[in-house]
């Protein structure tokens, strides 16, 4: 049976799983907010008792999965023309739009006052600007509106390891920021290398990808220039405080990386990209995930290590 | 015709009912842990009025 036999039945019957409801909040999504959620929490200063540390990460997990509801319901009439977003609850059925509007509505509520209520009301506040950065700004108005989409809209998806942070400390930091300008700047070559290779998706959605705007040759040079303030933004990151030794080796051994594959992207053109089916943009799209949870992953690493006198400077 | 037929429907409200109840079990737990987190910190104290009834 098919996937799409099996959601054409459900949809008869108008009765969605469990799983569809849980397929809304973009798990997959949430893994990267629940995982650098927790490095800023991690590796913020002072103690952080860890039922309430569990706790202020399920929330914010909770909050990013009703912004992906939110952002389904408000995108499902592009989502029914993206091959990439077909199936998903809405589009295939499942679920109904309304029904979707209500749950992630209901969530976002609810993630926004239990985190208030666990930890403190800046880091509720932040978390419900967040899901209003993500739903209203990104989805509702920059997305199809502008190209440089991505490049605003990516700051809703830097906004979790800096809640982490606050919901540690009650305030802002330098610390905090670096690590939201280091998902902000990784958001762009990251979503353009999908564009890359899912080529026809944004066209026929009418998404005004810097793709569909200005060209395949425009977005290489763009996946280029950004992975060099990138790289400079990450590796220098590694001198401040959030850094250390375990950061900075990795922090330059994946940018060194990361560079020579959007310089690889950069030199091919159109031709040689589909001869071997986009080979290089596809690896640099994979590259880019390990990179993200690699350099979280090392602050945390440098954060554990420090009581050593190992990690950190 | 039994009354009781089980239904494909009833087989998928059944997974429903049965995340949500343990979702919802979950989070009474958590509101428990948290409560129980809250109360044995240090600086914790009670509201003045409590105390003095």
């Amino acid at each position: 049976m098919s996937d799409a036999s099996v959601s054409a039945s459900t949809s008869q019957t108008g009765e969605a799983g469990f799983g569809d409801y849980f397929a809304l909040l973009k798990p997959r999504v949430m893994t990267l907010v629940v995982f650098t959620a927790f490095v800023g929490l991690y590796a913020a200063p002072g103690a952080v008792h860890p039922v309430v540390g569990f706790a202020a990460i399920l929330f914010i997990a909770v909050g990013g999965g009703a912004s992906g509801a939110l952002n389904m319901w408000w995108d499902a009439d592009i989502d029914r023309v993206m091959k990439r977003t077909r199936n998903r609850p809405i589009p295939s059925g499942r679920i109904t739009e309304s029904e979707a509007f209500g749950f992630g509505m209901a969530l976002a509520g609810f993630a926004v006052v239990m985190l208030a209520l666990a930890t403190n009301l800046l880091a509720g506040a932040l978390l419900a600007f967040t899901i209003f950065f993500y739903v209203v700004i990104y989805s509702m108005w920059l997305k199809r509106w502008t190209p440089q989409n991505i490049v605003i809209g990516g700051a809703a998806g830097a906004f979790p390891p800096m809640i982490g942070w606050v919901a540690a400390t009650g305030s802002f930091s330098l610390e905090s920021v670096l690590m939201f300008a280091l998902i902000f700047m990784w958001t762009p070559p990251h979503f353009w290398a999908l564009a890359l290779f899912m080529r026809s998706d944004y066209d026929d959605a009418g998404v005004p990808m810097l793709t569909v705007t200005h060209g395949r040759r425009a977005t290489r040079a763009h996946i280029l220039v950004y992975t060099l303030l990138l790289a400079a933004l990450a590796v220098g990151a590694g001198f401040t405080s959030i850094g250390g030794p375990v950061y900075l080796a990795t922090a330059v051994v994946l940018n060194a990386l990361f560079l020579k594959g959007a310089w690889a992207i950069w030199r091919r053109d159109e031709g040689a990209a589909e001869a071997d089916a986009y080979k290089v943009e596809r690896s640099f799209f994979k590259l880019s995930l390990l990179y993200l949870f690699a350099h979280f992953g090392a602050i945390a690493l440098d954060t554990a290590m420090a009581p050593l006198g190992l990690g950190g400077w | 015709m039994a009354l009781s037929k089980q239904h494909d429907l009833h087989k998928r409200r059944f997974s429903r009912n049965l995340g949500l109840g343990l979702v919802l079990a979950g989070f009474v737990a958590l509101v428990f842990g948290l409560t129980v987190a809250k109360v044995s910190t240090d600086d914790f104290t009670m509201p003045i009025n409590e105390v003095a009834d």
